[in-house]
């Protein structure tokens, strides 16, 4: 167990050293080729007005004028170690875990990270809470009625909500909800938890939704289509000899069955989710990690999109992890391998 | 298939009440490529304390038999007329609700591969105090004694420590073991075990059928065995049903089928059968071909394509189903040939070989 989590442990080392490389080389060696010099670089770092002068010293002091992997262990050293940063008019010092300051705004990227981590967390645990009871459900009620009027009709739905594009739904709940019936909040709005538990459920409430109707149709479909074949298993053939009620039957001897297989598919979801959900948080307007990334994208701001990708490689890692110490509690097949 | 009164059917040897007593059920799936006749016309009973062995090959309708007494098959796919008088009460026309409460403690089957048929999730022991509290009120913790107990009934090993074990954690008979003791959790009144020791190595065969054996003299059970292999019924079975495409071919006392047997595939049955003190070169009686779709089963006798003797019948068999008919003394036949000749024949040319 200590070694697979070892193991487990330096595959992820490797993996984020791969991603921010990847990152950085994209940020650095497409516009090197492309025939950008380091101070052409720092020219979207100053004002339109600069001097030859003030563009030089900016690029030296974002460390362009570096060679590449010098930069690279500079900013590795700062996630390892720490590192000391010339802001032009004093030296600060960014401790470890350092994701290195904006290059626009000049903050740490960290804080505003973890910052936006809580909003985009709030958004994928409630919507996830809702997809998964949701989507379970209708799976379970269509696999058990099949080829039924409930069936029919949730599995169009199921194929609408797989189809219809987040922004677009996102935008017609606004519209509805809070424009024209103003029930909820206009976009933006969001109340951390710790403030207002209510507040941050009814705040939320909008993209929860939205968010879960696309998953909800993509997680009925999976769960019907498990449960169609759990149930056509010799073990709930003996479950029913035994003379257990049907609904005994179908939800402790088929779901258990038909469950773990989605327990992978949500882990991935989730982990990707929680690294920015770029679409929902652009239609209402929230501030998580995925916009982040996207303002970080549209300004050049490398240290901003490193620390985003960083984190969302993070989080598909970690939570691929849990699913794999979760599948060992569900599958005792597993445990004992 | 007319078999419905009482005299057309072997008597019971020890004149008791029937336990189960299947008459005329047939079972017939609507399929895209056709009607599947599984089970088309079929009697047969058991006491209490008694075991009729069902024989066929493989797709002569055993399985649909022992699940229809379980009153498993889907509403909506299998058509199923005739009766099945379990203590009196019909299976086919009690409600879903009736026959559920009948599972367990009326009715327990075993099935053939114990890995697939237990839940890979549940422990032995949960699936054991599973069954059993569904037609006993007690604890969870009273109902973990009667489970441990059970195991240890069925032979299995430090049972208090093997309560807890997952199904895949078992030996293949262990596990057929403990398949057998959740069965009869609940004392039940009709076992069915269908291919019991089919998945199982040879050694371990014996073993199951000699614990099934003992556990029907102690529970009093009526027991059903269902194997293709007449060699798992020769010791077990008081009675045998041998089946082919759906219908009983021949149906008697276990004496009668393997010391006077009168139908050309109980023959083959029997030629088939492994025999541990013979070379298997000398076998001389397999069955040629393969058993007949049951969508298309043949007209006349379903057995014809098949039959070495079907000359002797001047191409009646080709024409006309053989009724099952009683020979005297409850042993019961279908086949167009006398049954002088068909004792000739067994007499003097099949007996010899086997
Ligand atoms: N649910 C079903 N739908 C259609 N055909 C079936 C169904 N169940 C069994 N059959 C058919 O019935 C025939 C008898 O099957 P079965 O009773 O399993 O034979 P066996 O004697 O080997 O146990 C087979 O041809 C099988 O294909
Ligand atoms: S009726 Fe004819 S074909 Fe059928 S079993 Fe008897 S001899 Fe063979
Ligand atoms: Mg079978």
């Amino acid at each position: 167990m200590v070694a697979y989590l070892i193991r487990r442990l330096l595959a992820t080392i490797g993996l984020l050293f791969v991603v921010s490389v990847i990152t950085f080389s994209i940020f650095f060696l497409v516009p090197k080729w492309a025939g950008a010099t380091p101070d052409s670089m720092a020219t979207r770092y100053v004002g339109r007005t600069a001097t030859a002068d003030v563009v030089h010293q900016t690029a030296v002091r974002l460390g362009f004028t570096d060679p590449f992997y010098v930069q690279y262990a500079d900013w590795a050293k700062g996630l390892v170690a720490g590192r000391d940063f010339d802001m032009g008019t004093s030296i600060e010092h960014c401790p470890a875990p350092c994701l290195g300051y904006s290059f626009i705004t000049a903050q740490p990227v960290l804080p505003d990270l973890l910052d936006r981590f809580t909003v985009t967390f709030s958004l994928a645990i409630g919507a996830a809470v809702i997809w998964v009871t949701a989507g379970i459900s209708i799976g379970v009620l269509s696999a058990l009625k099949r080829g039924s009027l409930v069936d029919r009709f949730s599995m169009v739905i199921a194929l609408a909500g797989v189809s219809m594009p987040i922004f677009w739904t996102g935008l017609i709940a606004l519209s509805f909800f809070s424009y024209r019936w103003g029930i909820t909040a206009v976009g933006g709005a969001y109340t951390p938890f710790t403030q207002n538990p209510a507040l941050w459920a009814w705040d939320l409430m909008l993209p929860w939704v939205t968010l879960a109707l696309l998953f909800s149709a993509q997680y009925a479909r999976l769960t019907r289509a498990g449960m169609l074949e759990t149930m056509n298993e010799d073990y709930i053939r003996t479950a029913r000899a035994k003379g257990l009620r049907e609904r005994t039957v179908v939800t402790k001897h088929g779901l258990r069955g038909a469950l773990t297989p989605l327990l992978t598919i949500f882990g991935l979801d989730f982990g990707l989710l929680i690294g920015g959900a770029v679409l929902t948080e652009s239609a209402f307007g929230l501030n998580g990690l995925g916009k982040y990334a996207v303002d970080g994208i549209r300004a050049n701001d490398l240290p901003k999109i490193l620390g985003v990708t960083l984190f969302a490689a993070l989080f598909v890692v970690i939570a691929n992890l849990i699913v794999d110490l979760l599948y060992a509690v569900v599958d005792p097949r597993v445990r004992t391998k | 298939m007319t078999l419905t009164s009482e005299e057309q059917q072997p008597a019971p040897a020890n004149g008791g009440g029937r336990f189960l007593d299947v008459r005329d059920l047939k079972v017939h799936f609507p399929t895209d490529d056709g009607l599947v006749k599984s089970v088309d016309g079929l009697s047969f009973h058991v006491e209490r304390g008694r075991t009729l062995g069902i024989v066929g090959e493989s797709g002569s309708g055993k399985s649909v038999t022992s699940l229809s007494v379980m009153g498993l098959h889907k509403r909506g796919a299998a058509k199923i007329s005739g009766e099945i008088l379990v203590d009196g009460q019909d299976v086919v026309a009690s409600s879903d609700e009736e026959v559920r409460r009948m599972r367990g403690k009326r009715m327990a089957m075993i099935f053939q591969d114990p890995l697939s048929a237990m839940h890979p999730y549940y422990t032995v022991g949960d699936q054991i105090i599973e069954a059993y509290r569904i037609h006993n009120d007690v604890s969870k913790k009273k109902a973990r004694t009667h489970a441990i107990e059970m195991l240890d009934r069925v032979g299995i090993p430090e049972p208090d420590r093997r309560v807890d074990a997952y199904p895949h954690q078992y030996s293949g008979g262990m596990r057929q073991r403990a398949m057998i003791a959740m069965a009869l959790s609940c004392d039940p009144d009709l076992l069915i075990a269908d291919e019991p020791t089919t998945a199982l190595d040879v050694t371990v065969q014996a073993q199951i059928l000699d614990l099934i054996r003992d556990l029907q003299r102690e529970f009093n059970s009526a027991v059903i065995i269902i194997t293709h292999d007449l060699g798992v019924v020769a010791e077990l079975a008081d009675d045998i049903l041998v089946m082919y495409a759906g219908r009983s071919v021949e149906y008697g006392t276990a004496e009668q089928i393997f010391n006077e047997p009168e139908h050309p595939y109980t023959w083959g049955l029997l030629g088939s059968m492994p025999r541990f003190d013979r070379e298997r070169s000398t076998r001389l009686l397999p069955i040629q071909g393969s058993p007949p779709s049951l969508i298309n089963v043949p007209e006349g006798c379903p057995f014809h394509p098949r039959c070495r003797f079907e000359q002797n019948t001047r191409g009646l068999a080709k024409r006309e189903r053989p009724e099952l008919v009683d020979t005297g003394r409850g042993h019961f036949v279908a086949c167009h040939m006398s049954q002088a000749q068909r004792q000739q024949i067994w007499r003097d040319e099949i007996k010899p070989k086997l």
